[in-house]
């Protein structure tokens, strides 16, 4: 067993267990699904508007070539300095010397999965630049030392207690557990941060080819005044981000915010076009957009799958993934978690080191249902599985199957089989999940049902 | 050969063979031409808005409600002056923000205080003690209660997020509809010379990141009020 698959079933099972944090993750994602439907609601036709959405992001994937190239002519035209990074390493060293050629000592940050994927936080601070996260999940479980639990909400794991403890030891200020006076600690604390900044940093959750324009998403403004404060602006962002209008935000904004955290419309969204332009009052000097690849062109090669580099990243699948939901965030291993994470690691990270996401799937299709963009996750899992089992197929599975094939295809032996199991069913009981157990990792949690005394074929037979 | 080649040429490789169309669960289908944009039709989807102009008023309003955000539609400038008057008092302004502009010359002029205007450069840290900063917009929306700023119409980037309190002074005919208007409307406004930030605000900026408590106030302003008139 690979230690990837080691690693995540020890977790799994030590968060399984953990049933106070169960209970907690579950009161907040009802609280999310209560306000989502409702919002879901409010729509003429959520439906019709999903059916649009995964149109024009397929429309978008499927001709990435030219709306990147009219994305970048656009940005490019008003001053803004494109960068192109095939792989982590690459985005990693345009950023360092973007930081290192403005002598920035301090770079402010807004939440950017992007940055999480090529750890870019740990490069800039082994290379002496000061990091600060800005967004308050993201600073909470920056002070931590952590990954973010999910990818919208990073710190949906911690009780307000842990983060006034956290804040006490680490900013030596707290005034009390309430969550106002806590984020009031962060707002003072970054306030001067954001003054100081030589640096901001953002993602993008959207760039519009049409009117080169990359548009962020927030509800806190930390990626506002990131915007707008320091000197020098870097924006990474993976390069299937793309959307062809800018019309087409009308009806994807209010769709992010209504699948991701059931809002009408997350509270600040914000399209870019360029540096501080002649005749505005500020914004900064320089802008550098930096379009990440990092294996996104190979999910693009698997015509089957490439409808999942249509994702949002609005974490609707997360949040209604029963796996998700008690295994939690942090059991993965994986800059992006849950169903799509389960989807598209194997792509990025090799197959055969994480084909066990597929597995970890009761392939309930709860995710396919609520993404936004109609993205066919828990087929892409099956197909996962199958291409996994295709390239590095198992001996013991295989003569598994082989040995059930000739049992069931004949009649004497499908019989003989049935009076076996009838016969040794008791025996199963006594050592039952014990070493003797073959089924032991099967039965160890769950109980095999009684095989009944007749069978199916038998009663037809009888039946009066 | 440079980055940009490398990846567009992977892009064009991948591209070859084309993939299955959304919800369809089906085979590759060879070409697909897009008629219209899939997005053309979102009004008949997103959340519906009444026709008559006091019905988008009414939906304004409950929606800033349910975004606690302030919004009072006022008769004239004398009251619009008069609730600016009452709104600096209880708060204790001192010292506020605004830029150049007809009617945030007018309000921000109103009050007698100390105004910081943004436009032509400012000192961040005078502009981060101010107390509240008045600003237009281009357009209220009433689809989903927000407002529409840009670095250009509105004094900025820094002014309609740094200060605690953020005032918007517009007109009625500043309402729009829905989200495809207010796009539209930009685009005529400004196509193809954008301003360098265009940002829909939709309530006061918050936060949920602790047990998804709402708290008001994470970076961005505590309150946003809305006065129109
Ligand atoms: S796969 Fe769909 S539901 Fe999941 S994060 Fe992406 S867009 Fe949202």
């Amino acid at each position: 067993m690979s230690t990837f698959v080691s690693d995540f079933k020890e977790r799994a099972a030590e968060k399984t267990g953990d049933l106070r944090l169960r209970q907690f993750i579950r009161t907040a994602l009802r609280g999310y699904e209560v306000s989502r439907d409702k919002r879901k609601g409010a729509f003429q036709s959520w439906e019709s508007a999903r059916q649009a959405a995964a149109e024009t992001k397929w429309e978008a994937i499927n001709h990435l070539d030219t709306h990147l190239e009219s994305l970048v002519a656009k940005l490019e035209a008003r001053g803004t300095k494109v960068h192109w990074a095939s792989n982590a390493q690459q985005a990693r060293e345009i950023i360092l010397k973007i930081v290192t050629d403005k002598k920035a000592r301090s770079i402010i940050k807004s939440k950017a999965m992007t940055s999480e994927e090529i750890h870019l936080n740990h490069a800039l601070e082994e290379k002496g630049f000061t990091v600060i996260e800005s967004d308050l999940g993201e600073f909470i479980v920056q002070l931590r030392h952590e990954a973010p639990y999910h990818i919208v909400f990073p710190s949906m794991h911690l009780t307000r207690d842990e983060i006034r403890d956290l804040f006490q030891k680490e900013l030596g200020d707290a005034p009390s557990n309430s969550p106002e006076d806590l984020t009031m600690v962060a707002r003072r604390v970054m306030r001067q941060k954001y003054i100081q900044a030589d640096i901001g940093f953002t993602g993008g959750n959207f760039a519009i080819a049409e009117t080169g324009m990359i548009s962020i998403t927030e509800n806190e403004g930390n990626a506002r005044l990131t915007a707008a404060l320091p000197k020098t602006m870097i924006t990474l962002m993976g390069i299937e981000k793309v959307l062809p209008r800018f019309s087409d935000l009308a009806l994807f904004l209010p769709m992010l915010a209504t699948a991701g955290a059931g809002q009408p419309m997350t509270c600040y969204n914000t399209m870019y076009s360029g540096p501080r332009q002649a005749g505005e009052a500020d914004g900064p000097e320089e802008w550098h957009v930096v379009l990440l690849d990092n294996r996104r062109t190979e999910l693009l090669a698997d015509a089957e799958q490439r409808d999942s580099l249509s994702c949002i990243r609005c974490g609707a699948c997360l949040n209604v993934c029963p796996i998700f939901r008690n295994v939690g965030g942090h059991t993965y291993g994986t800059t992006y978690s849950g169903p799509v994470g389960s989807v598209i690691t194997p792509h990025l990270r090799g197959l055969q080191d994480w084909k066990h996401l597929s597995n970890a799937s009761s392939l309930c299709g709860a995710c396919t249902e609520a993404c936004p963009v109609k993205i066919d996750l828990h087929h892409h899992l099956l197909q996962n599985r199958r291409n996994a089992s295709a390239s590095q197929p198992s001996f013991f599975e295989r003569l598994a199957y082989k040995l059930f094939g000739i049992v069931a295809n004949e009649p004497r032996f499908w019989w003989l089989a049935k009076k076996i199991g009838w016969l040794t069913q008791p025996l199963q009981h006594a050592i039952k999940s014990s070493a003797l157990d073959p089924a032991k990792a099967w039965t160890k949690t769950r109980d095999l049902p009684p095989q009944p005394r007749e069978s199916f074929k038998d009663w037809w037979r009888n039946r009066k | 050969m440079s980055e940009r080649e490398n990846i567009l040429g992977r892009i064009r490789e991948a591209l070859k063979v084309s993939a299955p169309l959304p919800g369809t669960h089906g085979e590759p289908v060879a070409t697909h031409t897009v008629a219209e944009s899939p997005t053309s039709h979102a009004r008949e989807w997103l959340p519906l808005v009444g026709p008559s102009v006091e019905a988008q008023f009414d939906l304004f309003a409950r929606n800033c409600a349910d975004l606690k955000a302030g919004f009072q539609l006022l008769a004239n400038r004398d009251e619009l002056k008069a609730t600016l008057a009452k709104i600096a008092t209880a708060e204790k302004w001192s010292r506020i923000a605004s830029h150049d502009g007809e009617l945030s010359h007018f309000a921000s002029q109103s009050l007698g205080l100390p105004v910081l205007l943004t436009d032509k450069g400012y000192d961040v840290q005078a502009l981060e003690k101010c107390d509240a900063a008045i600003t237009e917009c281009d357009a209220l929306i009433a689809q989903t209660g927000g407002v529409v700023v840009t670095s250009r119409s509105t004094g900025g980037r820094a002014l309609t997020i740094l200060p605690p309190h953020h005032v918007v002074v517009a007109r009625r005919e500043q309402l729009v509809a829905d989200l495809p208007a207010a796009f539209a409307l930009l685009q005529k406004k400004y196509a193809p010379d954008y301003p360098s930030m265009i940002s829909f605000i939709t309530g006061p900026s918050r936060t949920g990141d602790i047990e998804r408590i709402l708290v008001l106030g994470a970076h961005g302003p505590k309150k946003l009020t809305i006065l129109c008139f």
